[in-house]
Formats: structure tokens, C-alpha cells, sequence
């Protein structure tokens, strides 16, 4: 029922559930399923999708079956986190400090100084603790039966993490008796870890107690829920653009007491938009003087800012060796095996093979702007060759994975096996690094669909973890 | 509390008693229209609907004429009109998400609720739907103010949303008795008729305050009576007195968790002290009419003045 593709045997971490699924009566599911879908309606927990006049907000469909993982299983899993995400901070520290890995042929130079995330107003810029990516999503998928592989790593400003609390809430809400019959590590304590971690970023004249605030770019951002839930659950304020002002490259906010010394901005608003003055000029959502406050040491960004560098898809590739070079060790967690499009022999190797591979656009994100070989009709696979022999620099291909499934909840009411991935939540700061045992699942609710994005008809699930 | 938190707040509150107030409105019209009467009353009733609500310059430029079908339409669902039930509803809601964490979860439900409730309600059409929505549309209203005087905390938050429900509520109570004003008396029913007695008296009812006024005058309803209880008379919570009480203390209460008084303070209190002042034959001596039209002005100076002191 559960497991890589083919196996027939049930997962030793869900057969409590398999007994239990056995005894429940056959419309349960169902039943939790709609009360689920009423209570997320009624709380609000919505998303917002760009273009979708007819609704533009929707809920991201919710699959009651819990994604189980063991706990050795993620005891591994967890060191691989923290091995690749020191790596990545050691790396973006050394990309805008000494650029050793750059000398050392890591990663060839071009590929960091065009990258249109590469931030040149950062080089020589060092954040509290060397920290830059304070929050890191990391997406994995199982391959095979033992170990997970990275498919994307997300170190600017990685959402979902508000749905890995709620769907907590909600399953414990809806099945009291499962979460007694089995031992799961709580994820809620998530927010207090971030706020420990918010809390260790800040500059130091902030003292022990700094001023800590969310900035969302507002309302109509389709993340503008879980903007919101966090904020809540940090005890901040939940800032726009427009309430901060700088004086004096000292970051202030407007209240109804006057204005008040901001010292830590967990920033939901991307690179490009944070400051007119810097990046775009057409910027509504920014903050004009927020980077000339950030150059002065008056406020800490979470994340820094130019993190892009190391989550492009092309740089992607050299993570193994980045991650060599910097913990002196074998990447625990692996690559995809991957194509990069911009070396002629491999866009040669791709062309040929193009039906059977996966092809993604180096600066794409959210599922949009790929190819998905044996999911693609001939007409729209010629149409893309068009596209990678104009333009290879921006693709890169990876084989398409025989990816896990999880038992899902099916429109007719039985459990069917669907695509699923993980990301879990790994939190930097001067004083540590940890990762909240749990993530967010997304699952292809389309039979045979790959595609897990909530903008393409994916939905989540909750994410287990097991403690013995 | 950010300035912008705050001004959020204020215009749930404001939003949301608003909604309140036109499905009384629309009650009352349902209501006068539905009185035997000469030819062109009900006319006269929905046209009354209009102009308490304050939209008459809005309705004419949307090339509508006042019956039953278009005033409903139009104070209830029109897209092209801010003020409708369905928009304030949207607004509160806006406001309020925009503000989410600084709501309680039983608040935000309450409001979330009233909005996931419109579009289960449709455009109702059939008399007996729309009034339903109506009733609907006040319980909502009930909803969240128990839902916010039970469950927030008594901080900067919940003064803002109070006082943005108070000073809309003194701006619909007074708007709400200048309907009689509006309402013409057809020829051949006098003052003091029976047609007249029907006026006010739905009046009352749509207030909720028709037991009321038997209670505190132990008389049948008169003109002057009325305009006493929802004027001066500070037993009446939708009194303009009592809304100037209510103001003035949450006013008051932001000054005294600010440490600071400001122009909003003053005009409040100075407008309360003349409210002690002043009785009914005065009044209706220089006209209720022209006494409501500058409550009315007053009243948003005062908004103006709570806008410059902590909402920008």
C-alpha cells in the first residue's frame, strides 16, 4: 500500500495505521475529510492564485491519510539537512567573502557573477554569526527504499511551513485516537525555534530583547495566510512596506504611539521588491533605505539578502562538491542526477533522450515552465527542443524519477497510491542550527501526476514522524 | 499597535455596524411600504431607504428609480455600489484579514463566517429570502461584537474596533431618525394620524427599542418621545448620547494606555458636555432635521480628527 513503486509489503512505519485503516468504518475517511475541508474554510486557510479571477482564493486541498516516516530514517535525513544547509551558509559566505570555492574550481565563476540572483551590494557584507539563510526549505523526494534525495534546495523565503502546522492541528483534531495509538514528534514547537533563531540574528546593539517583525508584501500575496499565522504565533507585529520608514539608515515602524526601533525583519518579500531605492524602482511593497539600514549593521534580514545564489537549479548541480568542499565530507543527502544543459555534451545527451526526461528552467519555480517527457504530448516536446537549443544555459534535466508514493484518499472514497515529496524546515542562527521534525508533504493528487505544486492541483498531507 | 492595525480595526468596526444598519434600514422600508396607505406611499418608503442611507446623490447617477426591487438590490448586493451590505461585509472582512493576528480566533471566525455567508446566501429575490438575509445580516452583526467583547483582551485592538463601531453607530442612529424627515406624509394623512403613528413606531421597532420606549414613557408613541430616547436619552444604547458616552471612554481609555490626549479627546468630551446641556424642546424648537445634519457634520470632524491622531 505504501512504498516504492512495485513493492508489495506495507512499511514497518505504517502498519499501526494499516491495522487501523482495517477496523475504521468504510466512510470515515470520507467524513473527516469534508469536516476537514469546512474547518480550514471557516479558519480562512486559504492561498491566493495569480490569475484566477473566478476565486481568488482557494484552499489547498488537504488528504487526511497521514505521510509516515521512521524514526531512523529521519535521524539520517536530519544530519543530511544540516550537513547540506552549513554547507550552503558556508558557501554564500564565501561567495561574498573570499571566494575560495570559486578559486578552488567548485563552481565556475560565471555561473555565480551572471546569475541574476548574485547580488554584488552583499560582497564583503558579513551578517550577525555569518548566517544567511536563516530558514531553508529543502525539497526531497524518496527514490528507492532507503534514503531520500534532494530535488531543490529554497534558501530565500521557503513557504508552507504554516500548512505542516495546521494539517498537525487538524489531524489531531480529527483522529484523537490515532496520535494515542502511535508516538509522533510534535512539530509546534517550529515557532519557538524560529523565534529563538530570530532572536540570536539580531545585531548586537538590539540587546536582549529586539524588536522582531514579519514584512509581507500584503493581502492579495498568495502566502499572505501563512504571513499572517506566523506573525501570530511569533508574538511580531506583521508589517507592510508601507508602515516601515528609514531615518537615518535606522529602521523604523509607524504605530499609534509614534515610531518604534525595528531590529530583525523576517522579510516574506523577495530580494528584487525589498528596497526602490536598490532594486526595482517600481517597487510598491519595499522599503525605500532598507538596504543602505541593512549596510550599516541597523537590522538583521532574514534571509539575507542575495541568498538566490545558492538555490538556482544551475548551482544545484555543484552541490555535491560545494558541499565537499565545505564540510570536508561525502554529501549525505544526494543530488538527482542532473544534466547541465550549458555543457554541449550533455545538452546533446538530452536532446536525444528529451521523452523520457524531466526539463526545468533554471530560474523557474512552482512547477511552471517544465517539460515532463512521458507526460508530454510529441508536439509539445518538439516545442521545447525549439526552446533548449535556443537557449540551453537556462535548463538543466534529470532523469524522471520512479518517485515514492503515500496512500491518498481517492475521489471515490478508496486509498490509491499518489506522488509525494517533502520539505522539511531547517533554521540557522548564530546559536545553531535545527530542523523541526516533520515538513510539509505535498502529494500529486492526479493519478500518476508528478507535479505536487498547490498552484497545479497538488495538495498536502501531514508529516509524521515517528520516536520509536 | 501599528497605525495601520489600528486603522484596520476601526474600520471593521465601522464596516460591520454599518451592514447592521442597512438591513434595519431595508427591514423598516419592507415594513412602511407594506402599510395601507394612498397610492405612492411604498414609492415614498424605498426612496426614505436611500436617502437615511445617504446614497441618494449615487443612486440617482446609477440611473436607477426608487422601488422596492431597485433599492433592495441596490443596499444589499449592487457591485456598483461601496456601500452595500455585501461590500461593507467584504471591507470588514478585508480589514480585518489584513489584521488577522492582532483578532481573536472566535472574532475571526465571527467575521470570516459573515463573508463565507454571503455568497451562501445569493440575491435573494423572493420577499420571504430577503427577509431571512436581513435577519441574517443582524445576527451577524450580534455575532461579532459578542464575539470581541467576549474574547479580546481590553487593549489598544479592541478600543479602536469599538470606537470605529461607535462613531458609525452615532452616524446611522441619527440618519435613521432623519428617515421620518424623508418620509412625506401622503395628502390626506395628517400629523398625528394613523399613518404618521405607524411611522414612527416601525422606526422604533427597527432600532429594537419599541418595548423600550413603552418601558421608560409608559405612553403611546410621539413624535418628540422618540427623538428623546434616540437622541438624549443615555438608557438607549443606539442613543447619539449614548454613542458620545461610548466614544468619549474609549477614547479616553486609548489616552490613558498612551499617556497622551490629544484633539481626539477634545472634540469628544467638548461634544458630550453639550449633549448634558441640551433637552428635546430645544431641539425641536430650531428643528430636528437641521440638529441631525449637524450631528452629522460634527460627527465626522470627529472621525477626521481620530484619523490624524493615530491612524496615519
Amino acid at each position: 500500500m505504501s512504498g516504492h513503486a512495485g513493492s508489495k509489503e506495507v512499511r514497518k512505519s505504517y502498519r499501526t495505521l494499516s491495522r487501523w485503516l482495517e477496523t475504521a468504518p468504510a466512510d470515515l475517511l470520507q467524513a473527516r475529510s469534508r469536516q476537514a475541508e469546512l474547518f480550514f474554510r471557516r479558519m480562512g486557510v486559504t492561498f491566493a492564485v495569480y490569475g484566477d479571477v473566478e476565486s481568488n482564493e482557494r484552499l489547498i486541498p488537504f488528504d487526511v491519510v497521514p505521510r509516515i516516516i521512521g524514526k531512523s530514517e529521519w535521524d539520517e535525513l536530519e544530519k543530511g539537512l544540516k550537513q547540506r544547509v552549513s554547507a550552503i551558509n558556508a558557501f554564500l559566505k564565501d561567495i561574498y567573502g573570499p571566494q575560495e570555492c570559486i578559486r578552488a574550481g567548485i563552481v565556475p565563476a560565471e555561473l555565480i557573477f551572471t546569475n541574476p540572483h548574485y547580488r554584488p551590494e552583499m560582497q564583503g557584507r558579513r551578517p550577525p554569526g555569518d548566517i544567511w539563510t536563516h530558514i531553508c526549505g529543502v525539497d526531497l523526494v524518496r527514490t528507492g527504499e532507503d534514503g531520500f534525495v534532494v530535488l531543490e534546495d529554497n534558501c530565500r523565503t521557503p513557504s508552507g511551513v504554516s500548512y505542516m502546522l495546521e494539517n498537525r492541528e487538524m489531524m489531531m483534531r480529527l483522529f484523537p485516537d490515532l496520535f494515542a495509538e502511535h508516538r509522533i514528534r510534535p512539530v509546534e514547537t517550529y515557532t519557538d525555534m524560529l523565534l529563538a533563531s530570530l532572536r540570536a540574528s539580531a545585531p548586537e546593539h538590539a540587546g536582549a530583547d529586539p524588536n522582531i517583525v514579519v514584512l509581507t508584501p500584503g493581502p492579495f500575496n498568495s502566502a499572505y495566510y501563512e504571513h499572517s499565522f506566523l506573525a501570530d504565533k511569533l508574538g511580531v507585529e506583521l508589517v507592510e512596506g508601507g508602515d516601515l520608514f528609514v531615518n537615518d539608515d535606522i529602521v523604523f515602524m509607524r504605530t499609534t504611539e509614534g515610531p518604534k526601533r525595528v531590529d530583525v525583519i523576517y522579510r516574506r518579500i523577495d530580494d528584487d521588491w525589498l528596497d526602490p531605492l536598490t532594486f526595482r524602482p517600481d517597487s510598491t511593497v519595499g522599503v525605500p533605505g532598507i538596504m543602505a539600514a541593512y549596510a550599516a549593521g541597523n537590522v538583521t534580514l532574514s534571509n539575507a539578502v542575495g541568498t538566490g545564489v545558492a538555490d538556482d537549479k544551475a548551482v544545484y548541480t555543484y552541490m555535491p562538491e560545494i558541499i565537499r568542499f565545505f564540510s570536508g565530507g561525502d554529501a549525505i543527502l544526494g543530488n538527482v542526477p542532473t544534466w547541465r544543459c550549458r555543457e554541449p555534451d550533455a545538452l546533446k545527451e538530452v536532446l536525444d533522450k528529451l521523452p523520457e526526461l524531466v526539463v526545468k528552467e533554471v530560474g523557474g519555480s512552482g512547477g511552471y515552465g517544465m517539460l515532463v517527457g512521458p507526460a508530454s504530448t510529441k508536439a509539445e516536446i518538439e516545442d521545447f527542443r525549439k526552446k533548449l537549443i535556443a537557449d540551453p544555459d537556462d535548463f538543466i534535466a534529470q532523469p524522471t524519477l520512479a518517485l515514492s508514493t503515500a496512500p491518498t484518499l481517492d475521489s471515490s472514497g478508496a486509498l490509491s497510491p499518489r506522488h509525494v515529496d517533502l520539505r522539511p524546515f531547517v533554521l540557522s542562527s548564530p546559536a545553531g542550527i535545527r530542523v523541526a521534525p516533520g515538513g510539509l508533504t505535498r502529494v500529486a493528487l492526479k493519478q500518476g501526476s508528478l507535479v505536487v505544486n498547490s498552484s497545479q492541483g497538488g495538495g498536502t498531507k501531514d508529516t509524521w514522524v515517528l520516536d520509536d | 499597535m501599528l497605525s495601520r492595525t489600528a486603522e484596520s480595526l476601526y474600520w471593521t468596526g465601522r464596516y460591520m455596524e454599518r451592514a447592521d444598519f442597512l438591513a434595519r434600514i431595508l427591514e423598516a422600508a419592507l415594513r412602511l411600504a407594506a402599510l395601507p396607505a394612498r397610492d405612492g406611499a411604498a414609492a415614498t418608503a424605498w426612496a426614505s431607504a436611500i436617502a437615511s442611507a445617504g446614497v441618494s446623490r449615487q443612486f440617482a447617477a446609477s440611473a436607477r428609480t426608487p422601488s422596492e426591487k431597485s433599492v433592495r438590490e441596490y443596499l444589499a448586493f449592487a457591485p456598483d455600489n461601496p456601500s452595500s451590505i455585501r461590500a461593507c461585509i467584504t471591507a470588514a472582512r478585508t480589514n480585518a484579514r489584513s489584521v488577522r493576528t492582532a483578532l481573536t480566533i472566535e472574532l475571526w471566525e465571527a467575521i470570516n463566517g459573515a463573508w463565507n455567508g454571503l455568497a451562501d446566501h445569493g440575491e435573494p429575490t423572493k420577499r420571504d429570502d430577503f427577509v431571512r438575509f436581513l435577519e441574517w445580516v443582524k445576527n451577524v452583526s450580534l455575532a461579532v461584537e459578542g464575539a470581541s467583547s467576549r474574547t479580546m483582551l481590553r487593549n489598544d485592538a479592541y478600543w479602536f474596533l469599538r470606537l470605529g463601531m461607535a462613531i458609525e453607530r452615532a452616524d446611522n442612529t441619527a440618519r435613521l431618525l432623519d428617515v421620518k424627515y424623508h418620509l412625506l406624509l401622503p395628502a390626506g394623512e395628517r400629523v398625528g394620524g394613523q399613518l404618521d403613528y405607524f411611522q414612527w413606531t416601525t422606526l422604533l421597532r427597527e432600532v429594537s427599542a419599541l418595548t423600550a420606549y413603552r418601558w421608560v414613557y409608559r405612553e403611546s408613541v410621539r413624535p418628540w418621545l422618540v427623538a428623546d430616547l434616540m437622541v438624549l436619552n443615555r438608557q438607549m444604547p443606539r442613543s447619539l448620547a449614548s454613542c458620545q458616552g461610548m466614544i468619549v471612554s474609549y477614547l479616553d481609555r486609548l489616552a490613558t494606555d498612551y499617556g497622551r490626549r490629544g484633539p481626539a479627546q477634545r472634540i469628544a468630551s467638548a461634544r458630550l458636555t453639550r449633549f448634558n446641556e441640551t433637552n428635546i424642546e430645544e431641539i425641536f424648537q430650531s428643528g430636528l432635521h437641521e440638529y441631525i445634519l449637524s450631528f452629522l457634520s460634527e460627527n465626522n470632524a470627529l472621525a477626521a480628527a481620530v484619523h490624524d491622531q493615530y491612524l496615519v
